[in-house]
């Protein structure tokens, strides 16, 4: 019995001298671990999953880096990695245009709160039912946007059936929430600028576009930096709406990295795992690139502190 | 209008600005207005190609009864729920404990671990999917709830230990070092001193969780099939095949499915503001 009581002390007092090292780490077990064995390892497995052969049933074989020699002759792969740099090109307008929103939205007349949150709308709905309404308005048969051309005179067309038009068409449905998010961010921004740094412009002679350029922009700095990322993220990592409004189609044209990945892997081109996984890592590159500079933008903030 | 105050326009301004406001907020939401439209029409509407006009009767009781009985809609409703729900609670709790470990502690590995998290939480799905689906088909938890919920709640607490660290690295310090010297347990600080503080994170966290988790598609079509387990943004592709011209149907099925985001959207919109804009303002 004393014994017992002696052993616990002696714990509890190791306890108490180690707590603070050891809590940490308690802490971060159960988040540590899910994420290593969902997020973290399956990297990797890609990785190595790309140089075998497997349908993702029976065995798999070693081949090397033939994937990757398949890819470079692919056609379809050079497509689908075209169309991701249009994407991410054409995407970054949602920044521009989320400023422009935001700018013209931040007054204060009676209902502004109501109408800030109803132009945010589109982000808070699945890209999957904006994919769906996207692709009325640009039916060829009755389409609203075919009778908006017709009324000014012009040829109708079939956005989505037309190789040339289809992945503009697509990131156009795309960009309709993506802007809203950009917006959201700039109000809050806006929220932030200084009065007196305005009012000092304004002394100094600075209006519309030199006002905004060298007396707002600087400041929102911050909302553009988060705008970026979200919206390079977003671009990279479309899938839904090319799944629902085109599927790919017409013949492939709309296809981008992830989409030609699930494509691969799990559709009707066959289970080639492989193939699909060597797919996906040329585009977690592509990412990469994009992650190594967030992370050094936010490891210098860190330093900064 | 920028950046002068409205109230310090000329009059004919502010009377310009005031009726620009609802027509731009018209032509943005012209397509959510469409579909709400075509949720209340007749199927005779579209039969007589009135798509873009008047509905000719109102038929959105019978169109939204439709969707309720005689579709799977209900049932990927609650799928959806059954998802989101337990995912929102994992993914909380998991980061309020990692961000309360990489805000409060110093310790060596810290920024490297949080920069895992973060890095992670910014891959390509793709890069995931093929061996996320095999795991989860060797757990026998493929097309099923648990195998969904069991990744999400792994992927998603990479952003919300960004976010979580985030907000207790700005609160006041002392709060924790005055408990320390009173000699109080630290899981007792997490407890009772820290998590109190943490209420506007979680809320907020738990706002965004949910319409993310809702919307989420990729990892619906590669986890689950069918209906038992399908949340209701897959259940819309398939009830797309199922009444292909039925555009009414279609409609108002794509806007009960969007509801939940949108009601959650608006009751906790301050949070949900603070979420999406966390580092926005510095």
């Amino acid at each position: 019995m004393a014994q017992a009581s002696v052993e616990g002390t002696r714990q509890s007092s190791w306890w108490h001298r180690n707590q603070q090292q050891l809590t940490p780490w308690l802490f971060l077990a159960p988040g540590i671990l899910f994420f290593l064995f969902y997020v973290i390892f399956p990297i990797f497995q890609s990785f190595n999953l790309s140089l075998y052969q497997w349908d993702g049933l029976g065995a798999a074989e070693y081949v090397g880096v033939s994937n990757y020699e398949e890819l470079y002759w692919d056609e379809a792969f050079y497509t689908s990695l075209k169309n991701n740099v249009i994407w991410l090109v054409l995407y970054l307008a949602a920044i521009p245009a989320g400023l422009f929103i935001a700018l013209f939205l931040n007054q204060t007349v009676t209902g502004i709160r109501v109408y800030k949150s109803l132009f945010f709308f589109p982000f808070v709905i699945s890209q999957v039912v904006v994919g769906l309404v996207f692709t009325w308005f640009y039916d060829p048969t009755f389409g609203i946007l075919n009778v908006v051309l017709g009324s000014v005179g012009l040829p109708p067309m079939n956005v989505l059936g037309d190789e040339n038009w289809v992945t503009v068409g697509i990131i156009i449905a795309g960009l309709w929430p993506q802007t809203a998010y950009c917006m959201i961010l700039y109000l809050t921004g806006l929220n932030a600028v200084d009065p007196e740094q305005i009012e000092a412009g304004r002394l100094d002679g600075a209006k519309g576009w030199r006002m905004l350029w060298y007396i707002i922009v600087p400041q929102l700095r911050p909302a553009t930096f988060i705008a970026f990322v979200v919206t390079i993220i977003g671009a990279l990592r479309s899938f839904d709406l090319i799944s629902v409004m085109t599927n790919g189609g017409p013949f492939g044209s709309s296809r981008v990295l992830s989409f030609y990945m699930f494509e691969v892997a799990l559709s009707e081109y066959g289970f080639r795992m492989g193939y699909g996984a060597s797919i996906a890592v040329v585009l977690f590159l592509i990412m990469l690139a994009f992650i190594a500079y967030f992370l050094w933008s936010m490891y210098k903030e860190e330093k900064a502190r | 209008m920028f950046p002068t105050p409205i109230e310090r326009s000329p009059r004919a301004w502010q009377i310009t600005y005031q009726s620009l406001l609802p027509l731009a907020l018209i032509l943005w939401l012209l397509p959510l207005i469409a579909v709400a439209i075509f949720s209340v029409k007749p199927d005779a509407d579209f039969v007589n190609a009135n798509y873009w006009g008047w509905p000719s009767s109102f038929e959105g009781f019978t169109n939204y009864a439709l969707v309720f009985t005689g579709s799977d809609m209900p049932q990927y409703l609650l799928n959806s729920f059954k998802i989101t729900i337990p995912t929102v609670i994992g993914a909380v709790a998991l980061s309020c404990m990692t961000g309360f470990a990489l805000g409060v502690y110093k310790f060596k590995s810290n920024i490297w671990i949080f920069f895992m998290f973060v890095a992670g939480n910014f891959v390509p799905f793709q890069i995931l999917m093929v061996p996320v689906r095999d795991l989860t088909l060797q757990m026998g938890l493929y097309n099923t709830i648990t195998g969904l919920v069991l990744f999400h709640v792994a992927f998603q607490t990479g952003f919300c230990t960004l976010f979580m660290r985030n907000f207790i690295r700005a609160l006041p310090f002392e709060l924790i070092e005055a408990a320390r010297v009173e000699g109080i347990a630290e899981w007792r600080i997490f407890w009772f001193v820290v998590l109190p503080l943490m209420k506007p994170a979680i809320a907020a966290l738990s706002v965004l969780i949910f319409t993310f988790i809702w919307n989420d598609y990729f990892w619906a079509v590669v986890l689950t099939q069918g209906v038992e387990s399908q949340p209701v943004t897959a259940g819309i592709t398939s009830f797309n095949a199922q009444y292909r011209a039925a555009y009414h149907l279609m409609s108002a099925g794509s806007l009960v499915a969007a509801l939940p985001p949108v009601a959650m959207f608006f009751l906790m919109q301050r949070h949900f503001i603070a979420g999406l804009t966390l580092g926005a303002v510095k």
